[in-house]
């Protein structure tokens, strides 16, 4: 009987010994992350009484950046130009989100930055609308919003346009035409079906499509910016349109992914061209092995300093959602606010986008 | 009769335990005591972590963030204690979010879309009941196809759109408390089913059958329990539950999406095991389901309160997964083996 208690509390000791390993597991995976919000929320509380800075941005400001999930290269780096902009002015970037480009992975990420009295949001919407009972939460806390590179229809933020919607979807049908003499069928490798982005843009490239007669848009299909997906509907894309003479691929996933492919199927590369949005790190090897020709992007570095910059101005108030106001963005200089015009509010365009071939791929680190 | 047989049965699990000299109320309390201490060691551990963690808003968000998740477990909790399981949670979540969109958009005014949509979870969940008590198929085969069946149905209704404008006052349970207190609407009336449900389970003639059933079907069914009608109510039940959380889950998001709750299939899954029940069947308290609901919830808040990468998050949850599989598993295999041992002499 006695061995049997023993086993008993043996089971119990187990048990106990999971859960302690489970504690401390939690703790060394996050005592490096730990300390610095914290710390960091502290001089936060301070900010609001702390002195402006050099245009009028207050000290110590946190910024809670939401990218669609953390591990998409493109929103890394994003990430990292905010990070630049906040250390430029004295305060700090917390990056969260899920694994998985779905609104419901965003929304604890819109909750802790409630809970740590965060000063702005920088966000970039897996769903246009289904963010927006949380974010308006945020918002009656005090927390000003910024949206990036995917947009939402939630009142009162600004959106940082990384290039101007219209003229990315008619440059890049523009950028296939010239490659296939402006003939034959093709196709469009998107990222999720619901992505603001993309549908904006593949609205304006159907648009831009009705003045090539001989170009056909014969399906458009959803990688959900993840390359095993992405390869698979490739592969369907590709067995149902044997004909097929283009693709556009307006996203950094998507074009990879069909770079990467194309670059081992000689044969297929030998009828069909591929172009779109992609990160120059990615694409050089596929640009210099003659896979693609030419794409196009903005440098999402200067998006996320930009999207910072307009965060920290908003916090400080020396920014303003009206109008044809300006507000400093540092290196970017200076930036006026454009009226709201369809579904898109108050908005600022970081640039034109810009079109990337074997002369000038290796010039960028991003 | 029902009754007596389900006694007969229990009671002849309390003589097995009693001879591998375990009490009957032994066995149950243990796995929810180290859920209590668990429970507790990550709300200290939070309150040590993160100053913003131990207050009322983190109530309400944990509240807010894990109802339609506790309120799917609750009916699958039954569903496992009978050795069979239901992977297409998420999915009819999806199918309701997506059907309640669809009948509102063409005018229906909401409480009929919300009558419609309940009706059909019933109706799915009585198909998967079907094709597992009337065709004997495997509940974890079929309700994997129900899983891709009841999502596809959904991309087909609704495709690509998002519908929304929902009446203000329904879709602020996304948004605000129970008036007076800190508790999310959906935590509220996870509390109330659970309550229902705790009550069915450890104290009626009915909650006895579905031990019965998970212990030992076949005995089960000789003793005068009617098995398979028990098991296609239980799934009904689970389809009519999921679709009620289709329509929280839309409201609280104030939109219809077909891709609603994608993959919350392994978090309530993985809730209900924590939660003590045995994936064999036969075994498994609500209490302990409950306890899980609030560990899962405190934990994934405190860890996205440190900011600590979802990716780690993930395999937190993965080992906490296969921890309350194994956990309860080697214990009684220990169990078993040294019984035997000492009946050998």
């Amino acid at each position: 009987m006695a061995h049997l208690r023993l086993g008993r509390g043996a089971g119990v000791a187990a048990g106990l010994t999971a859960v302690m390993l489970l504690a401390a597991a939690c703790s060394s995976s996050s005592s490096g992350g730990g300390a610095t919000p914290s710390a960091s929320t502290g001089s936060s509380t301070d900010s609001s009484a702390a002195p402006a800075a050099a245009g009028g941005i207050k000290k110590g400001l946190v910024i809670y950046f939401i990218p669609k999930d953390t591990q998409n290269p493109y929103e890394v780096i994003a990430d990292k130009g905010g990070e630049m902009a906040m250390a430029e002015l004295g305060g700090k970037v917390v990056v969260s989100s899920g694994t998985a480009d779905t609104a419901a992975a965003q929304i604890p990420s819109i909750q802790a930055a409630i809970q740590a009295h965060a000063d702005a949001i920088v966000i970039a919407a897996n769903d246009p609308s289904a963010l927006c009972p949380s974010l308006a939460q945020a918002q009656a806390a005090g927390i000003k919003v910024v949206a990036f590179d995917s947009d939402n229809t939630c009142p009162d933020h600004l959106f940082i346009n990384q290039a101007n919607t219209e003229e990315i979807g008619t440059s890049e049908v523009d950028l296939l035409a010239k490659e296939i003499n402006s003939t034959g069928e093709i196709a469009i490798l998107s990222a999720a079906a619901t992505a603001t982005n993309q549908n904006a843009w593949i609205g304006y490239m159907k648009k831009q499509l009705t003045k090539y007669p001989n170009m056909k848009l014969v399906s458009t299909v959803y990688g959900n910016d993840d390359p095993a997906t992405s390869l698979t509907v490739l592969q369907g894309l590709l067995s149902a349109y044997p004909n097929l003479r283009g693709i556009i691929s307006p996203t950094t996933v998507g074009i990879s992914t069909a770079a990467q492919y194309l670059d081992t199927h000689k044969d297929l590369l030998k009828k069909i061209t591929l172009t779109g949005l992609g990160l120059p790190s990615q694409m050089k090897a596929y640009v210099h092995s003659g896979t693609v020709k030419e794409f196009e992007l903005w440098n999402p570095s200067d998006l996320g300093y930009l999207a910072a910059y307009a965060a920290a101005g908003l916090a400080s108030g020396t920014a303003k959602l009206d109008t044809g106001s300006t507000f400093d963005a540092g290196k970017l200089k200076t930036y006026t606010v454009l009226a709201p015009a369809g579904d898109t509010g108050p908005s600022v365009i970081l640039g034109p986008p810009f079109v990337f071939n074997a002369s000038n791929v290796d010039q960028f680190p991003f | 009769m029902n009754v007596m047989a389900a006694d007969q049965l229990t009671a002849s699990r309390a003589t097995r335990e009693i001879e591998a000299g375990v009490p009957l109320w032994r066995a149950f309390v243990r796995w929810e005591s180290a859920l209590v201490f668990l429970m507790i060691a990550t709300i200290i551990f939070g309150t040590m972590q993160s100053e913003h963690f131990f207050n009322t808003t983190t109530l309400f968000f944990v509240g807010l963030n894990m109802g339609e998740i506790a309120i799917m477990a609750l009916p699958l909790t039954l569903i496992v204690i009978t050795a069979e399981i239901d992977l297409s949670v998420a999915s009819m979540l999806g199918l309701s979010s997506t059907l309640l969109g669809y009948l509102f958009q063409r005018g229906w005014p909401i409480a009929w879309c919300m009558v419609a949509v309940l009706v059909v979870g019933a109706a799915g969940g009585a198909l998967n009941g079907w094709l597992i008590t009337k065709l004997g198929l495997p509940s974890i085969a079929v309700t994997i196809g129900t899983l891709t069946l009841f999502r596809g149905i959904a991309e087909i209704i609704l495709g690509t759109d998002s519908v929304g404008g929902y009446p203000q006052s329904l879709t602020n349970v996304g948004v605000l408390p129970i008036p007076g207190t800190q508790i999310a609407y959906s935590f509220g009336i996870f509390i109330a089913l659970a309550i229902v449900f705790a009550v069915v389970l450890h104290a009626t003639p009915v909650g006895r059958s579905i031990y019965a059933i998970g212990l030992q079907a076949e005995a089960a069914h000789f003793s005068g329990i009617r098995v398979d009608r028990i098991k296609f109510l239980l799934f009904v039940l689970s389809g009519l539950v999921c679709s009620f959380a289709g329509i929280l889950w839309t409201l609280r998001f104030a939109t219809s999406r077909y891709d609603a709750g994608t993959g919350l299939e392994l978090t309530v899954v993985t809730i209900v095991l924590l939660g003590g029940v045995s994936i064999f069947g036969g075994r498994g308290t609500i209490v302990g389901v409950v306890l899980a609901v609030i560990i899962v919830g405190c934990l994934q808040e405190v860890l996205t309160l440190l900011t600590v990468d979802a990716q780690v998050q993930n395999i937190i949850t993965g080992g906490l997964l296969l921890a309350s599989v194994i956990l309860p598993n080697t214990a009684e295999g220990v169990r078993r083996f040294r019984s035997r041992a000492r009946r050998k002499p």
